[in-house]
């Protein structure tokens, strides 16, 4: 059995963006602070830290997950995406971001990378998600600029292209 | 907020996580989504010695059906219920309830198992138990015993867990083919907490209604087909003696107010259902 002290900080391997990492944690680190304090991604945003805004969605072995609410030692040996995986630089963005920009999808930016986590899963794992779908999983986010009706053009215009590109 | 400190536990074997139980009692508390008691953590609501992860214990990791019921592993997840293959046709009541379990992204790591350890009032999962009279599997170092829902949920996010066990598994009955079943709920936004949940299951000669929200865990209201007008009246009757307590997102009063509405809405949908035949 893995028994870890509370006031002591373990070993923890893990692969953030295809790269393996060896850190270090405390029981009670949250994978929020893993990335954002001890790794310096601060892509990843911190809100309400229980779950509720999205914010910190990335993904853990490729499922959109609340970082908020796993430890960082819960993840040892797993691998994680962050926002910064989505696109390693800004040129060329991924059709994902590129179609947020174009629709004005966000305006202060600070729920955009848990979105683009939770979103960039369905676009590619539910190509045939109709907007009832789109919207169903924005619900596992706010967003207190939008509106959200940019964010569902948005997605729904990168379903769209795909379907079109799928067909040629 | 952060959580206080706490010492982490991830055993390998349901035996080790037995007898980490039977030595730590009330200081440990067993994790297997965290995704209401992470959250509890991160708020100081619960402060543990130990946090007992058994969200990799392969022996809680599975689903197994008979005619009579099906059992869900206390390690697996609602995403992966959602996914199985035979939902649909097993617990349709169960299918129609866990897309407004949390979130797409909560569902991901969230148990079917931890939802009702949990037992919020007006989460979805304890209110399917109570109304399919499902039954729940404790497990200690000393032996196994099976609670039904009534006797397993005991009063607000309180259940008949004793420090020294953990949920091992539930079993969700499975109804027959003469059964129908509906869902619906209000709520601030899908997948959020329900203000009040409905729930049906009925064949030809009875409805049973499951309410949740509304009291401090979920009601059974068990009636007869008659006309509308008087199921109404019946339902309104039985719903007045409930107690509902106002909180920041509605009144107690508003809470038993829907039930009526709701559930005069599932009884049109199971009467077309039951004709559609």
């Amino acid at each position: 059995m893995r028994y870890l002290r509370a006031d002591a900080a373990h070993p923890i391997a893990v692969t953030i963006n295809g790269r393996p990492y060896a850190v270090q944690a405390e029981p009670r680190l949250l994978l929020t602070d893993l990335l954002r304090e001890v790794i310096g991604l601060t892509g990843t945003h911190t809100g309400c830290e229980h779950g509720v805004c999205g914010a910190c969605t990335v993904h853990i072995e490729g499922i959109p997950q609340r970082a908020c609410l796993t430890y960082a030692v819960q993840v040892d040996g797993r691998s994680i995406t962050t926002v910064e995986g989505l696109a390693p630089s800004a040129a060329p963005l991924t059709a994902l971001q590129s179609a947020f920009r174009e629709h004005h999808a966000l305006q202060c930016g600070f729920c955009t990378p848990g979105l683009l986590m939770s979103l960039s899963h369905l676009v590619e794992s539910e190509p045939d998600a109709d907007e009832a779908r789109v919207r169903e999983v924005l619900s596992g986010h706010l967003c207190r600029c939008t509106g959200y009706q940019g964010i569902v053009d948005a997605t729904m215009d990168v379903l769209a292209a795909q379907r079109r590109d799928g067909a040629t | 907020m952060k959580p206080a400190r706490f010492d982490y536990a991830c055993p390998d074997t349901l035996d080790e996580a037995l007898a980490l139980l039977a030595e730590e009692g009330p200081a440990a508390r067993v994790m297997a989504g965290g995704q209401s008691l992470a959250a509890m953590l991160n708020m100081r609501l619960v402060e543990p010695r130990v946090v007992l992860d058994i969200s990799r214990l392969h022996e809680l990791a599975y689903i197994t059906a008979n005619d009579l019921y099906v059992e869900v592993g206390a390690a697996v997840t609602q995403r992966e219920l959602l996914a199985w293959p035979a939902l649909a046709d097993k617990l349709p009541l169960i299918a129609q309830m866990l897309p407004h379990v949390g979130h797409t992204q909560t569902r991901a790591r969230g148990t079917v198992c931890g939802s009702l350890a949990h037992a919020d009032p007006s989460s979805e999962l304890p209110l399917a138990l109570a109304l399919l009279n499902g039954e729940v599997v404790l497990q200690s170092r000393t032996g196994i015993r099976t609670l039904a829902a009534r006797a397993f949920h005991t009063g607000l996010m309180t259940t008949a867990v004793e420090p020294f066990e953990l949920i091992r598994a539930v079993r969700f009955p499975v109804l027959g083919d003469a059964a129908v079943t509906a869902f619906t709920e209000v709520s601030q936004r899908h997948g959020d907490f329900a203000l009040t949940a409905v729930a049906l299951t009925g064949d030809r000669r009875r409805i049973r209604i499951g309410v949740a929200g509304v009291e401090d865990r979920p009601k059974v209201l068990d009636l007869l087909w008659r006309d509308d007008a008087s199921l109404q009246d019946e339902i309104q009757a039985k719903v007045s003696t409930m107690h509902g307590s106002d909180d920041i997102h509605a009144s107690g009063a508003y809470r038993r107010d829907l039930v009526p509405h709701l559930a005069m809405r599932l009884i049109e949908e199971a009467r077309d259902a039951l004709s559609a035949r």
